[in-house]
């Protein structure tokens, strides 16, 4: 799941929107697999922080009905341009992943 | 104009520096990072449980100084684009249910030091259904709701 | 008695073609974009590679939100990583492009005089990894779209502008094109042109019909259906697929030929590939 996470930070004026692309299968537990008519285990990104300065700007909490490929954006101020965000997810299986992107 | 926006995304793309390393050298454990999950509210077969799992209770105002920017009609419901926006003082948390969903309960922002009311996401939808965006502020709960017709079937569905 | 039938046939097919002065392609494709704009009077001609999202503001507001940071951001990085990865022998794929491969995808698919087809930029790509010493990729999704999406990417921006050169090979390798797409065809009886000339704008069910014009500048795309990118070709399986018809294998001599007339079609739009489409 190396390289997982795509994110871009934006400041205007004083607001930064952070826009993030997760790779990951967000599997619901409720598909079946075409071939074998088995169902698909659940398979779901439940927490993503992202983090400013060490401090937690935002704490997405999520459920299977986040679609495939999840797209994540939101707003916050109190950031300079060159600042490092950092966001980071858990999956359900205890999976995952983390990336930087700098304020710009 | 396209080129433009060929260097902005390029650009954009370059000012990542991408980690990717896993747990054992951040601060994030699974344990730590799970308890958090409200399971029960996820897993709530009604918008009042999830609420009531999730937030203590189900005791909703509308108002109308919250916004959710979704379709009249999702072009397919497995990716349904929602953005809600407001401008409620004091926000500790954003959710957003889909009523008709077998487990409502689709996503809770927690929204920490400086973040605005402000979230976007995509969304699955497994048929029409109302999209309920609950805002809570100074422990009261404020909501605002949004029809979204799904259709199946035709070349893309 | 297999001559007699060659004979049968040529007979046959020269009986079918009316006896009246055949439509050049440059007439044909003034003819077919005169048609959308005549169809779309308030579409602004450009707006045509946007597809059915050049028809319907409230699709296109849906769409505008996934381009926001859209699907295929995925498949550029790894097309241009893999496109920059050297094969065992140490060249890469740039040895085999005019131009080290970069913004050259309005010229295709193009007509090659030497071996006498069509080459379409996937095509090419599979014949640089085999001259190479390289196994070939599969045509439909993977790594030839990754691949094919960077280079689309490169050429954003660039003008179609498919030539047909003056080669009695070239045109009918157009007609055999433009029959594909004019031709009824699978249980649903219809064509290419039913669809995305006569209807686009309807809806099929929840779908909007895109127009023709315009259709292949996107690719190749990253459907929400598919949950991946896929090629132009996996796309015209799934249209015929669609009216029940059989499919053509991608890359086939048949599928070349359709997408070097539909590409011929939207001469002077610009390349704005990858797309994505719900």
């Amino acid at each position: 799941m190396a390289n997982s996470i795509r994110m871009r930070a934006n400041l205007e004026g004083d607001v930064t929107t952070v826009r993030a692309l997760i790779s990951h299968p967000m599997e619901t537990g409720m598909m079946k697999n075409k071939k074998t008519g088995d169902l698909i285990p659940a398979h779901f990104i439940q927490e993503v922080v992202c983090e400013h300065n060490g401090n937690t700007v935002l704490t997405s909490l999520w459920g299977p009905a986040i679609s495939t490929n999840p797209y994540l954006s939101f707003r916050f101020s109190g950031a300079k341009k060159g600042d490092t965000l950092k966001m980071s997810w858990v999956d359900n299986k205890g999976e995952s992943d983390s990336a930087e992107a700098t304020v710009a | 104009m396209n080129s433009l926006k060929r260097r902005t995304f390029l650009k954009g793309t370059a000012a990542i520096s991408s980690v990717g390393f896993a747990l054992g050298a951040g601060l994030l454990t699974p344990r730590m990072v799970l308890a958090a999950w409200p399971k029960s509210a996820f897993e709530s077969k009604s918008v009042d449980d999830a609420l009531t799992n999730l937030a203590g209770s189900a005791d909703l105002s509308t108002n109308e100084q919250i916004q959710i920017r979704a379709p009249d009609i999702a072009e397919n419901g497995n990716v349904v684009p929602i953005t809600v926006e407001t401008n409620i003082a004091n926000i500790e948390s954003i959710s957003i249910l889909t009523e008709k969903n077998a487990s409502p309960l689709t996503a809770s922002f927690v929204l920490g030091a400086g973040a605005e009311g402000f979230v976007a996401t995509r969304m699955k939808m497994g048929k029409t259904s109302d999209v309920i965006a609950v805002v809570k502020a100074d422990g009261k709960l404020h909501s605002s709701r949004k029809e979204v017709k799904v259709t199946i079937g035709g070349c893309g569905g | 008695m297999k001559q007699l039938l060659t004979m049968a046939v040529a007979v046959g097919l020269m009986g079918s073609v009316p006896i009246v002065a055949q439509a050049t392609p440059e007439q044909d494709m003034k003819e077919y974009q005169a048609h959308y704009h005549k169809r779309f009077p308030n579409v602004p001609h450009d707006d045509f590679i946007n597809g059915l999202y050049a028809l319907d503001p409230e699709k296109r507001s849906q769409w505008e939100a996934i381009e926001d940071f859209p699907p295929y951001t995925v498949a550029v990085e790894e097309g241009e990583k893999l496109f920059n990865t050297p094969f065992a022998n140490g060249k890469t794929y740039a040895s085999c492009f005019k131009n080290g491969g970069i913004g050259i995808k309005q010229d295709y698919p193009y007509f090659d005089t030497k071996t006498g087809q069509v080459k379409t930029i996937e095509l090419e790509i599979n014949e640089c990894r085999v001259k190479n010493g390289e196994k070939p990729l599969g045509y439909q999704k993977g790594d030839i779209a990754s691949i094919s999406a960077y280079m689309s990417w490169t050429s954003r921006g660039n003008t179609i502008n498919v030539k047909i050169p003056n080669d009695p090979r070239a045109l009918a390798a157009y007609e055999s094109g433009k029959e594909h797409y004019y031709a009824k065809r699978g249980q649903l009886n219809m064509s290419c042109a039913d669809c995305h000339v006569s209807y686009p704008g309807y809806y099929v069910r929840a779908n909007i019909l895109s127009p023709g014009l315009g259709q292949t500048s996107h690719f190749p795309t990253f459907r929400s259906k598919w949950q991946n990118m896929g090629t132009l070709h996996r796309r015209y399986g799934g249209c015929n697929r669609q009216v029940r018809a059989a499919s053509f294998d991608p890359q086939s001599e048949e599928y070349r030929n359709l997408e070097y007339f539909h590409t011929y079609m939207s001469n002077g739009l610009e390349i704005n590939g990858p797309g994505s489409r719900m």
